[in-house]
C-alpha cells in the first residue's frame, strides 16, 4: 500500500487546478490518478475556442487551456497515473485504483474527487421505437469527430439544445452534413444564447422549442425520427407528429455528475445538483473528503471550475496541515425561483462564494441573499438563464453564526 | 432600421439592439446601440452591420501521429462568408507528425489577417 497527503481523483481541469495550488501552498505529496491515457478530461475533445476568457482574457480551444494547466503539473513535477481508475473510496480515505499494473492501493489523509460528469442517454429519457445504430449522445459524436476522425452521419436530428448539442450541430455542418434541426422539449433553450447565434443562427439551422422525438425508426441504422409538439405539461400533442428522414440522432440533454464514488464513500448528495452536499471548504460530510467542478455541480464554463478547484485546495491543505476544518452549521437554502445554491453549508465566520442558478429564465429581477430578517446582499439584474451560472462573492461582515440562509430571485 | 443581436464575444450573450441606417451609397449611420454591459458589445454590433468575421476550429489530417487528427484554430476572425472556404483550405492539409501546439499552419489564410495555428500537441506514435 502506497500513502499520500492527497489523493486527486480525475485529471480534468478541476483536478489539475487544484494539484497546482496545493502544491504553490507547500502540499507537495500529491497523487493525481487519471482513467484515461492523458491528462485534460473532457476538453480535450473540445476543439472549439471560447475557453479561458476570464481566466486568461484570451480564447482558446479547449486542448489548450487544458494543456496550460498540465504544463503547471509537470513544471512542478506533481505525480499522476493515467489509465487508472479509481473504483472504490473508503469513508477513512483508503483509495483503490484498477489499472495496468493491476490494483492499487493510496491510504490518503484527504481525498479530492474531481471525476467531472456524464451525460444523459437515451435510457434516462425512454424514447420509444427501435434500437438501431445512430443514436448518440454529443459527446460521444464529438469524441468520434475529434479524437477519432471518424464522420457520424450524413443527415443528423438533435435532441436538446445544450451547449454540446449545438457545438456538435455546428461541427457537424462545417464537416460537410447536415444538420435538420435542434429541437428542445422546453419551452427555453438550455444552452447560451451566443451558441444559439453563433453555432445555429450563422448556419441557418432551426431551433424547435417545446418538441420532442416521440418514435424512432429503423432496423440496423437509423432510418427516421417522429417529432411532435408537447404541451405545458411536457407531453405530446396528438396529430402534431412530424416524420423527419434521417441517419443519426444526436442526444444533448444534459449532464449529471459522475458520484458513485462519493456515494460509496458515504457522502450525502443534494437533490438538486446531485453532486455532494459541501461547506465552504467545498468539503463534503465526510471530512477530509473534498469535491469541486462538473462533479460538484454541472458548470457552463471551465473559468469558473479552475477558480473552484483552487478554492478547494486551501480548505483541503489546511484539512491536511490541521486533521480538521471549523465546524460549518448554518444552511444555505435555495428560496425562490433558485434551482441550486452552493455551498449548502457555511461557518458564517469567512467570505464565501455563493454559486446558483436560477429556476426559469427571468427579466429585471431582484437577487435577494438573507439571514433571518437580516439582507446579505441584494441585487438587481437585467436578465436571469438557468444556463448562465450566477456567483456572487459574500462577505463575512455581513455574516452570523445562527440561522439559516436563503437566496432568492423576485420580480 | 432596428435589428436584434446576441453578443457572442463573451459566454455573457447580452441582447443588443442598434437603431441604424443604410445610406445609398452604401456608408453605415448607427444612430443608437443598446443593450450591451461593455464596449466590446457595441464593437461587435458594428462588425456584424459591415463586416460580420468568425474564428474557425476544427481539425486537419496528419500522418505517423498517436491520432489521425490535430485540432487547429484561426487566431483571428475572417469574413462569415469564407468560412467554409476556409474549411476547405484545412481538409486539403495533412502534416507529419509530431506536430507541436503552436505551430502555425498556414499563415495568412485566404490573404486575410488570420494565421491557422495547431492547439495540441501530436506525438509520433
Ligand atoms: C462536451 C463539452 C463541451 C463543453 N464546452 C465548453 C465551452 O465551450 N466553454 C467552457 O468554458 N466550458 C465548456 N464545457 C465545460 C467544461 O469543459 C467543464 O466544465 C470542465 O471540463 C469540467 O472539468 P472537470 O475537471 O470538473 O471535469 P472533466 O473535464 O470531465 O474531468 C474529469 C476527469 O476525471 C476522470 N475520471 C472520472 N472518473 C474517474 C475515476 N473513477 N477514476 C479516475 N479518473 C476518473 C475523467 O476521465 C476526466 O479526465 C464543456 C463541457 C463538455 C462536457
Amino acid at each position: 500500500m502506497k500513502y499520500a497527503d492527497v489523493v486527486i481523483v480525475g485529471g480534468g481541469p478541476a483536478g489539475l487546478a487544484a494539484a497546482v495550488r496545493l502544491y504553490d501552498m507547500g502540499i507537495r505529496d500529491i497523487l493525481i490518478l487519471e482513467r484515461e491515457h492523458s491528462l485534460g478530461g473532457i476538453l480535450r475533445q473540445c476543439i472549439h475556442d471560447g475557453f479561458g476568457l476570464t481566466r486568461f482574457g484570451v480564447s482558446l480551444s479547449g486542448p489548450e487551456y487544458a494543456s496550460r494547466f498540465i504544463g503547471e503539473v509537470e513544471k512542478r513535477q506533481i505525480p499522476y497515473i493515467t489509465d487508472t481508475t479509481v473504483i472504490e473510496i473508503t469513508r477513512d480515505k483508503l483509495v483503490t485504483a484498477a489499472g495496468e499494473a493491476g490494483l492499487l492501493q493510496v491510504q490518503a489523509k484527504a481525498v479530492i474527487l474531481t471525476m467531472g460528469c456524464r451525460e444523459r442517454t437515451r435510457g434516462a429519457l425512454a424514447i420509444p421505437g427501435t434500437r438501431p445504430a445512430g443514436v448518440m449522445t454529443a459527446g460521444v459524436a464529438q469524441a468520434y469527430i475529434n479524437l477519432q476522425n471518424r464522420m457520424i452521419g450524413k443527415e443528423v436530428v438533435i435532441l436538446g439544445s445544450g451547449d454540446i448539442g449545438m457545438i456538435m450541430a455546428r461541427r457537424l455542418t462545417l464537416e460537410g452534413a447536415h444538420v435538420i434541426a435542434v429541437f428542445e422539449v422546453m419551452p427555453v433553450a438550455s444552452g447560451l444564447p451566443r451558441n444559439i447565434e453563433q453555432c445555429l443562427n450563422d448556419y441557418g439551422i432551426p431551433l424547435y422549442l417545446s418538441h420532442t422525438v416521440t418514435d424512432i425508426k429503423g432496423t440496423d441504422r437509423l432510418e427516421s425520427v417522429t417529432i411532435s409538439q408537447v404541451d405545458d405539461h411536457m407531453q405530446p400533442i396528438p396529430g402534431t407528429e412530424k416524420e423527419y428522414a434521417c441517419d443519426t440522432l444526436i442526444l444533448s440533454v444534459g449532464l449529471i455528475p459522475e458520484n458513485e464514488l462519493t456515494l460509496g464513500a458515504g457522502a450525502s448528495l443534494d437533490d438538486h445538483t446531485k453532486g455532494a452536499l459541501v461547506d465552504e471548504f467545498y468539503q463534503s460530510d465526510i471530512p477530509g473528503i473534498f469535491a469541486a467542478g462538473n462533479v460538484l455541480h454541472v458548470h457552463d464554463l471551465v473559468d469558473f471550475v479552475s477558480m473552484e478547484a483552487e478554492a478547494l485546495a486551501e480548505g483541503a491543505a489546511a484539512y491536511v496541515r490541521e486533521g480538521s476544518l471549523p465546524e460549518c452549521l448554518v444552511s444555505v437554502t435555495a428560496g425562490d425561483n433558485v434551482g441550486h445554491a452552493l455551498p449548502q453549508k457555511v461557518s458564517g465566520e469567512r467570505d464565501f462564494l455563493l454559486s446558483l442558478r436560477p429556476r426559469r429564465p427571468m427579466q429585471d429581477v431582484r437577487l435577494k441573499v438573507s439571514q433571518g430578517e437580516n439582507i446579505i446582499l441584494e441585487r438587481k439584474m437585467k436578465k436571469v438563464l438557468p444556463a448562465e451560472m450566477i456567483q456572487l462573492k459574500i462577505r463575512k461582515e455581513k455574516l452570523s453564526r445562527e440561522g439559516s440562509i436563503t437566496v432568492s430571485i423576485s420580480q | 432600421m432596428q435589428r436584434e443581436f446576441t453578443c457572442i464575444v463573451c459566454p455573457n450573450g447580452c441582447r443588443i439592439t442598434a437603431d441604424y441606417e443604410k445610406k445609398e451609397d452604401g456608408s453605415l449611420i448607427i444612430r443608437s446601440v443598446e443593450g450591451q454591459t461593455c464596449r466590446r458589445g457595441e464593437e461587435y454590433v458594428r462588425q456584424e452591420l459591415t463586416d460580420p468575421r468568425r474564428t474557425i476550429a476544427s481539425s486537419a489530417a496528419v500522418k505517423g501521429g498517436e491520432m489521425p487528427l490535430c485540432s487547429v484554430r484561426l487566431t483571428a476572425p475572417v469574413p462569415k462568408k469564407e468560412i467554409f472556404r476556409v474549411m476547405e483550405a484545412i481538409r486539403e492539409i495533412t502534416m507529419e507528425a509530431p506536430v507541436e501546439e503552436g505551430t502555425v499552419i498556414l499563415s495568412n489564410v485566404l490573404g486575410y489577417d488570420a494565421d491557422l495555428i495547431a492547439t495540441r500537441t501530436v506525438h509520433k506514435a
